[in-house]
């Protein structure tokens, strides 16, 4: 399998992640596709991972293996910050009685 | 074609009806359901590249940690009560042809470059569990202890955002 493959996989990902980002308003939503470009970069992460095996003298396992833990730190990384932004949502639903995007500049005070 | 290509473009196919699925779905229920496929399919391409430690983290953390959290939030939130808001037309269009752009920039700068038919080696061993056991905690030691601070200081910062009384203050 080629490389080539799963970086226009990653990049599909990505840009409907991007595309989800920028048309809708509901905050959920708005996260999610968030995630779902995360999602793209591991993938990403560790298709390269598997890449630079091939080349013996260029990369040896120890750098090809550092980015699949890299990429586990990316996965606790996001776990912490959708928990956090879960949280806000959470307020922000409290405060305004709303999930739209637009409307989060009504957190200040 | 073989089994791994086929395997390949399945998966493929179905992350990116279910990534569609996430952004396109009215109830933020369905889009939480398409993102527990994408990461089923994603689960699925690790496995694909020998990758099983990062398949089964995947697998906890994206598709059964994190869809719980948004679907107690989605619990939490009364939709039927909300005001049904979406964009102007026009701003959705604009958004869409954006993200096409971008693609379409993307593809190209991937399209020229010259190693990006490198093939993926198979049997290397590199994601196996042990390997980046012993990886992880004879190199990496110090930024997991440090990623592991990170997480405690969210777990606090999420109590604290989400107290009763911080609204008043």
């Amino acid at each position: 399998m080629e490389i080539q493959w799963y970086l226009y996989l990653a990049l599909a990902l990505f840009c409907i992640g991007v595309a989800g980002v920028l048309t809708r308003r509901n905050v959920l939503i708005v996260l999610m596709s968030i995630e779902l470009m995360l999602n793209s970069a591991t993938l990403l992460l560790v298709a390269f991972s598997k890449m630079h095996m091939t080349e013996i003298n260029a990369f040896g396992p120890e750098v090809a293996g550092g980015a699949q833990v890299f990429v586990l730190f990316i996965i606790m990384v996001t776990a912490a910050e959708l928990s956090v932004g879960l949280a806000i949502i959470v307020m922000f639903y409290r405060s305004t009685k709303s999930v739209d995007i637009n409307f989060l500049n009504r957190l200040k005070n | 074609m073989g089994a791994s290509q086929f395997i390949f473009i399945f998966l493929s196919t179905l992350t990116l009806a279910a990534a569609l699925g996430v952004i396109i779905s009215k109830k933020p229920l369905n889009s939480i359901l398409w993102m527990m496929v994408v990461c089923f399919t994603l689960t699925g391409h690790f496995i694909l590249m020998n990758a099983q430690f990062m398949a089964i983290v995947n697998l906890i953390v994206f598709a059964g940690a994190i869809p719980a959290l948004f679907i107690i939030v989605v619990v939490f939130i009364n939709f039927k009560k909300l005001s049904r808001s979406a964009n102007p037309i026009y701003l959705k269009v604009a958004g869409v042809l954006s993200a096409l752009v971008l693609m379409i920039l993307l593809i190209t700068a991937v399209a020229g470059a010259d190693n990006s038919k490198t093939l993926l080696r198979k049997g290397t061993g590199v994601g196996l569990t042990e390997n980046l056991g012993k990886l992880m905690f004879h190199k990496y030691v110090i930024p997991f202890e440090i990623i592991s601070l990170v997480f405690l200081s969210a777990v606090i910062g999420v109590i604290i955002i989400s107290r009763k009384d911080s609204l008043r203050n």
